[in-house]
């Protein structure tokens, strides 16, 4: 295998737009890849329109379950009048979509295509609870389907022995969620844009609107603690532990580096790509790591020349609270066993020394599975060009930003770095 | 022993048959369940077939409270979560399966590293008969 891995010729990110994302019951696939679409067009400095657009890589895990229809890279090349170009579809569970980024990448690195769009999609709040359960589920190996686990349950026990070998406590969970809530009362594209007071006080009006007893938490710990607000969903993941079940949209325009400054004085230049495999939860060697999220990083670490400490933020995989700690070691910024603490720290806040999840992570943006690793990138996207407004990391020159995502089990991951010149 | 595929079709039926099957390698010794036909360590691809003894412990484990509709199905909810997990056999591989015998209400007692003995759950009859695959402490 090579040492160093290196891509045909240089491509760069001219443009991004992402969806609003939520559950939205009168908006479908077509309508939230159309908004993410305009967002993007309109984010093209110099302009850009579906003229310039060679071929579109669509990332979507399921939306054949979801809404019971399949192959969407053609219903979105029509619905954004790309046809008759090419239009494929990437499926990777829920690193769908980083993988349509990737695959663009190559197609313009092989020099075949100039511009290609890249982009994401699902639609999932349209089914119910269970059934949004039993199809993120099939995104599992078949020997934890059969012992019933769903994914908040491997988080579960991934925290299980997590928990065993480094002394964390779900106590220590509550500093990540705590954190991608405040970060997301700052993104007004995020489903839940509030802090854990906000919600608090939501929680204290309704009881008060309806006569009920007031509850009376001290603090955000106390609330997270409380069964009744906080419910259990796989032990030890309570619902603030978890991801919400999203629709949502995120594309971007990738174009070949010699051709860059005809659509922006300010592109990114992609200068890592790692991707990685993994045999899920009986099948790794650990149980608090995730081998093919080491191999992307490792991967996108030598294509970039860079190391774990040049990579100044960081967007990670958190369907879950617990996935964002083994996601933080598994990237290299911290030890094994050491992330929990870099977190009760304040290290990963926006205003520590590597934030994480600035856009308030798949657990408070909202986790459309399709769309996830780009809508990921998108916020590198926006904090490297200084365009991340309220939330803007603010105490740093930005140059290097990446994205983790991973699908399934640990199954799929991958890792890009995305630099600012 | 009949001559079945190193399949999860063949694991299966040997579930059926309260047996736990896995496949070891010819080449190298190592040993995997549900078996595989390609060795992972050295990709031979002379493997036999080996019944586990159906012993281990604890490695990894959740409590589930929303859990899948044939869980569901066998009355399990938020009010009646089931326990699930990974159990490291004493041949060495690691192994998904449900843990019985535990009270999943009270997951602040399980605890990793417990011994566990195999147990076959039988569900359904006749065309639709499953089997799943469960551990309780010794």
């Amino acid at each position: 295998m090579k040492e160093k891995r290196q891509i045909g010729r240089g491509v760069c990110v001219v443009g991004a737009g992402m969806s609003r994302f939520g559950m939205f019951p009168d908006k479908d696939s077509k309508d939230l890849f159309i908004e993410a679409y305009n967002e993007m067009i309109a984010s093209v400095d110099k302009g850009a329109g579906p003229e310039d657009i060679d071929a579109l890589y669509l990332g979507n895990f399921s939306n054949d379950y979801f809404v019971h229809q399949a192959h969407w890279a053609p219903i979105i090349a029509d619905a954004i009048g790309h046809t008759p170009k090419p239009a494929t579809r990437t499926e990777c569970a829920c690193a769908s979509s980083a993988l349509a980024f990737k695959e663009g990448v190559f197609a313009i690195a092989s020099g075949f295509y100039d511009v290609v769009l890249v982009g994401g999609m699902e639609e999932m709040s349209k089914c119910k609870t269970e059934e949004v359960t039993e199809g993120l589920a099939a995104a599992a190996f078949p020997s934890e389907l059969a012992a019933g686990f769903t994914f908040p349950g491997v988080f579960g026990a991934i925290s299980s022995v997590y928990f065993t070998k480094y002394g964390c406590r779900k106590e220590d969970l509550f500093n990540v969620t705590i954190k991608s809530h405040n970060n997301a009362a700052l993104n007004h594209k995020a489903q839940i844009p509030f802090t854990i007071r906000d919600i608090m006080k939501q929680k204290v009006e309704r009881a008060r609107q309806k006569g009920t007893p007031i509850p009376t938490w001290k603090d955000e710990k106390e609330f997270l603690k409380d069964p009744k607000a906080n419910p259990m969903v796989a032990y030890p993941m309570s619902l603030y532990d978890c991801c919400p079940i999203s629709d949502g949209a995120s594309c971007m325009l990738l174009v070949s580096e010699k051709m860059a400054r005809q659509f922006t004085d300010d592109p990114l230049y992609v200068i890592g790509i790692g991707q990685g495999s993994g045999a899920g939860l009986q099948g790794s060697e650990s149980l608090t790591s995730f081998e093919a999220s080491r191999q992307a990083a490792s991967e996108a670490y030598k294509m970039s020349g860079l190391k774990p400490n040049d990579i100044q933020f960081c967007e990670v995989h958190d369907c879950f609270s617990m996935a964002e700690i083994i996601d933080i070691e598994d990237m290299g910024f911290f030890k094994p066993g050491e992330g929990y603490k870099a977190v009760n720290e304040g290290v990963t806040r926006r205003d520590g020394s590597m934030p994480i999840n600035t856009s308030g992570g798949l657990k408070c943006k909202g986790h459309p599975v399709g769309a996830t690793g780009i809508a990921q990138l998108h916020e590198v996207w926006e904090q490297l060009r200084g365009k991340a407004g309220e939330r803007q990391i603010p105490h740093k020159d930005l140059h290097f930003g990446a994205a983790q995502n991973i699908g399934g089990t640990g199954g799929t991951a991958t890792v890009t770095i995305l630099e600012r010149r | 022993m009949p001559e079945r595929s190193f399949s999860d079709i063949s694991y299966n039926k040997y579930l059926d048959e309260e047996q736990l099957m896995g496949s070891r390698c010819k080449k190298c010794g190592a040993t995997f369940t549900p078996p595989r036909a390609i060795c992972k360590k050295c990709h031979s691809q002379e493997l036999e077939w080996i019944q586990m003894k159906g012993k281990g412990k604890l490695a990894a484990f959740t409590c589930i409270y929303i859990g899948p509709p044939f869980m569901i199905a066998e009355g399990y909810n938020r009010e009646n979560p089931y326990c699930t997990g990974v159990i490291e056999l004493e041949e060495g591989p690691k192994i998904c399966a449900r843990i019985e015998g535990v009270d999943p209400q009270k997951p602040e007692t399980i605890k990793i590293g417990i011994p566990l003995t195999i147990k076959f759950l039988h569900r359904g009859e006749g065309e639709i008969l499953k089997t799943y695959l469960a551990f309780e402490p010794v």
